[in-house]
């Protein structure tokens, strides 16, 4: 009997390994690190020179690695009708940013479209005519790190000069005011 | 031991959690998660090739709709999706309707179906925005069309299943789908490239 117990445990923690790898963890907290999420360089060149990677502009980058002093991450899918909503809304956002001598070039807008293939993406990109980057996500492997949120979900992430990385917004819901959010964001990020 | 057994077996279960679906907080916390569900449930009773079972369903809005009116017309898709307020489904039409652009290009209309009845189809297509397409009740006689088209599934729902149909009125693409995911949006533009 104790071998058949042993042998059922040991089935066990070797399924709770396997799941924990891919389970969803916590949406990132406010004054914590961003996951290690990884994203491909955009194939596209102004995407590419927007976020502008320098060395490490090939393969795939880490949202810290983005020449900026705050990137605002949305999670989004093509099939959230609140995020088709807010897409002129989030494009707004960034003609303000790019509009402002003080904030282009400092803050930096990605999107990720949660279960989206790359043509769902593009499709999307095109529909609204989405100006900054937006990354498939089709296995949800980076909704699952982000805590399986709903969306639209925003996430502003510090970039300090020592390359070190800080999370200063975390929330769920589409912007009341698009200046109110940036006015909020651009304060809580200390720029 | 039966109690390592019967810890064990919960730990499975719980692990193998279905992709996140309904993620849009439009649907607040109002979607029923059933869980997942065996892939097919149904006997298809048409094939590729076959004349389109000719149905006529009320649409939400008041309606009835016809598949024959689009006959020589317009292509056709035909959307079945299992049941109103799930994950999947909450999940599907609303790509569709940003994208009618395509179907436009392709000369094809899209038909939505489910076994619901016309009040629960209100509330729910409600929260998807305005859709440019009919959603229509396939609820009573309960799943008819459904049945007719081999889609029916022993609990009373829909397959989550597509049907591309041409000005012909002929079958040209069917996708039974795996109820528990969403058909990708490439593999059905890439069909109705195809009536060109």
């Amino acid at each position: 009997m104790k071998r058949i117990i042993s042998c059922w445990l040991a089935v066990i923690m070797a399924v709770l390994m396997v799941v924990s790898s891919v389970s969803a963890g916590s949406p990132p907290a406010v004054g914590g690190a961003l996951p290690d999420i990884k994203l491909p360089v955009p194939k596209d060149s102004v995407d590419k020179n927007y976020l502008d990677l320098g060395f490490f502009g090939f393969g795939s980058f880490k949202v810290p690695e983005i020449k900026a002093r705050l990137v605002i991450i949305e999670i989004f899918s093509m099939y959230c009708p609140y995020c088709q909503r807010e897409a002129p809304n989030v494009n707004q956002l960034y003609a303000k940013i790019e509009q402002n001598p003080a904030l282009k070039g400092k803050i930096k807008i990605i999107g990720i479209g949660a279960g989206n293939t790359p043509y769902e993406i593009q499709t999307f990109k095109q529909k609204y005519s989405v100006p900054f980057p937006l990354f498939a996500d089709s296995d949800y492997a980076i909704h699952k790190m982000v805590g399986e949120v709903r969306t639209p979900y925003f996430i502003g992430v510090r970039i300090n000069h020592d390359g070190s990385h800080q999370v200063i917004y975390s929330k769920l819901g589409a912007m009341e005011s698009v200046d109110q959010f940036l006015a909020t964001i651009v304060k809580l990020s200390g720029l | 031991m039966l109690l390592v057994l019967l810890i064990g077996t919960f730990v499975l279960t719980v692990s193998f959690v279905p992709p996140a679906y309904s993620l849009s907080d439009a649907y607040k916390n109002n979607i029923y998660n059933p869980g997942i569900l065996k892939p097919t449930d149904s006997v298809l009773r048409v094939t590729v090739g076959d004349r389109a079972p000719d149905f006529t369903l009320k649409a939400v809005t008041g309606e009835e709709v016809s598949l024959k009116q689009y006959r020589g017309k317009k292509n056709v898709v035909i959307s079945f999706v299992p049941a109103a307020w799930t994950p999947v489904c909450s999940d599907q039409w609303p790509g569709y309707n940003i994208v009618k652009d395509i179907f436009d290009q392709h000369d094809a209309v899209l038909l939505g179906i489910t076994v619901d009845n016309i009040p629960t189809l209100f509330a729910w297509t409600n929260q998807m925005g305005n859709l440019w397409f009919p959603v229509l009740s396939d609820f009573w006689p309960h799943g008819k069309v459904a049945a007719m088209y081999g889609v029916i599934r022993s609990d009373g729902i829909s397959e989550r299943a597509l049907f591309v149909i041409d000005k012909k009125g002929i079958i040209r693409y069917i996708d039974i789908h795996d109820i528990n995911k969403r058909p990708s949006l490439e593999d059905l533009v890439k069909e109705l490239e195809k009536l060109k």
